[in-house]
């Protein structure tokens, strides 16, 4: 991808986050994700309805490649269902993480695809999955 | 000032995060390697020439402390592996077993984790109040703000000498003087004040003082508990074991060994607190007061160039001490650090250990600068030449 337009995708995302508004709703399932050796540290809200992800919203401080992730990654989850968030996350910290990955399958969120040049931010990238991780974790108990 | 003797300042690192920790003169590293090198053997066991050595070694640095801090005595001097490692010490040895419901230890919301966590587990372990004293406008605690946060259940105070986020120096000397009249105990944490101005533990009636050897241009993992005689008679090893034993039984009897050995469980940091010492005689070589004044200069040049560049805030102006806390205007503390690491100049983003301040300054997050005595203006000028051209930060950070 253009390194331009990679870089435009990203900033867009930090500055006009998807889905980052404050308060908390009903309905919502709440997780928090941070970084134990930065000060990243965002709550993440989903609504899940018939085992599909309807809504999701987040807010918090952190760095622009967390708050951009987060954003691109909700945008990506909402209306799918647990499984298929599953998978995109494990085609995503594929991605972070150099493995073979769908590229098809993760759209804009291929902006992180070289994100292992700069060692220091993939747990920045790798935020939001964490979460995640956890949703699908406790919805398929 | 020095640099020379600073091995890792030959490459192009600007360090700033001083208040983390310090580098190393080439004396403190060739310490630790010589006895790596010359005359690895275990301390207290000596029945050999190299083991004596490292008795005498050991027993030479904590000389050099007791001297360096005023203490009355060696004895007061106890290793350990660092500034936490001796408020937890203190905190759960000492107040522990003296302290009762109800009791109240007062320290500030600008206190690093290392003396705030302490007091919060005996509040919820025995019931003592952890209570905050009052601040100024500008988060100085004064003598006298202090003395109004003093109740009659008040009895234990606990405060940095130097604060590692808003540089406030308390007046240590006038807060142990109230608090001597008034019987209450005083326990200072001096990682941030060590390496950078004296101290007189017996000036400022002072029952604990805790700091770290990382802080002072020593190694990591040793650091000093100072405690008064009678009270670390009085105080109970938080660790047991060899070396700090006089004798078990298999009836069940035991008996300790007198302080400070009776705080020195297991083999020591052995090579660290021969590197400390190395750093304390280096650091009395330099001489604090030039240091200080070095620190001083090096602080107001740095806020005063600082306030030139338009898109920058600065969070305490009124710093004592040489860190200043800033953000560049809406950008996240984390993405300045990581565009001032593209050119090589290091600073710490984040709450810096101090999770309370944000109810104080309002802000939770910012970036630090904390200076030594090997920066330099010229690495302040490069820092603002690259703060002043930040408008492409988001073309490096991403
Ligand atoms: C004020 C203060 N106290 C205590 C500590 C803890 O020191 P250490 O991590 O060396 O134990 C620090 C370290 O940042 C500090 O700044």
């Amino acid at each position: 991808m253009d390194k331009n337009l990679r870089r435009e995708i990203i900033l867009d995302n930090f500055q006009n986050p998807f889905h980052k508004k404050d308060g908390t709703f009903d309905g919502y399932i709440k997780i928090n994700t941070n970084n134990e050796s930065c000060i990243d540290n965002l709550d993440i809200y989903f609504k899940v309805e018939g085992g599909y992800i309807i809504d999701a919203y987040f807010n918090g401080e952190a760095c622009a490649i967390s708050t951009s992730a987060t954003s691109i990654m909700l945008r990506r989850l909402i209306g799918k269902t647990i499984l298929e968030a599953e998978n995109l996350l494990k085609n995503y910290q594929n991605m972070i993480n150099e493995k073979p990955y769908d590229e098809n399958l993760l759209e804009d969120l291929i902006v992180y695809d070289e994100i292992y040049l700069q060692p220091n931010r993939k747990n920045c990238a790798l935020l939001p999955s964490k979460a995640i991780e956890r949703l699908v974790k406790d919805l398929k108990k | 000032m020095n640099r020379e003797d600073f091995e890792i300042l030959k490459s192009d690192i600007i360090f700033f995060d001083n208040n983390a920790t310090t580098f190393k003169p080439k004396e403190v590293v060739d310490a630790v390697v010589e006895y790596y090198t010359k005359y690895t053997s275990n301390a207290h066991r000596g029945d050999y020439k190299t083991s004596l050595k490292v008795d005498m070694r050991y027993e030479e640095v904590r000389e050099l402390v007791k001297d360096y801090i005023n203490a009355e005595s060696s004895k007061e001097i106890v290793f350990t592996s660092g500034a936490t490692d001796s408020l937890n010490m203190v905190a759960f040895g000492f107040f522990k077993n003296i302290l009762k419901k109800g009791d109240e230890v007062l320290i500030t919301k600008l206190e690093h984790a290392s003396n705030v966590l302490p007091w919060l587990e005996l509040e919820s372990e025995i019931g003592i109040k952890v209570k905050y004293a009052k601040l100024d406008e500008n988060l100085k605690l004064t003598p006298k703000s202090l003395e109004e946060s003093l109740t009659k259940n008040t009895k234990l105070v606990s405060l940095a000498h130097v604060t590692n986020t808003i540089g406030d120096v308390r007046d240590i000397e006038k807060i142990g003087e109230i608090l001597k009249k008034k019987n209450i105990y005083f326990v200072v944490d001096a990682a941030q004040s060590i390496g950078h101005r004296k101290i007189d533990v017996r000036r400022s009636n002072i029952d604990f003082l805790a700091f770290s050897g990382h802080k002072m241009l020593g190694p990591t993992g040793v650091g000093v508990l100072y405690g008064k005689y009678d009270l670390l008679v009085k105080m109970h090893p938080t660790r047991v074991g060899g070396g700090m034993n006089s004798y078990f039984e298999s009836d069940g009897s035991f008996m300790y060994h007198e302080p400070p050995s009776k705080f020195e469980a297991g083999t020591g940091n052995i090579a660290g607190v021969i590197g400390l010492g190395s750093a304390i005689k280096y650091i009395n070589k330099v001489g604090l007061k030039n240091i200080e004044k070095h620190d001083q200069e090096l602080k107001d040049y740095l806020l005063k160039r600082l306030l030139e560049v338009e898109n920058v805030t600065v969070l305490n102006k009124n710093a004592e001490s040489a860190n200043i806390l800033f953000n560049i205007d809406g950008v996240f503390p984390q993405d300045t650090a990581v565009y001032l690491d593209h050119y090589n100049i290091c600073v710490r983003a984040g709450n810096h250990c101090a999770k309370l301040l944000k109810d104080e300054l309002g802000i939770k997050n910012t970036c630090r600068i904390s200076l030594y005595l090997y920066n330099t203006k010229e690495e302040i000028d490069k820092l603002i030449e690259v703060l002043k051209n930040s408008k492409n930060i988001f073309e490096v950070v991403i």
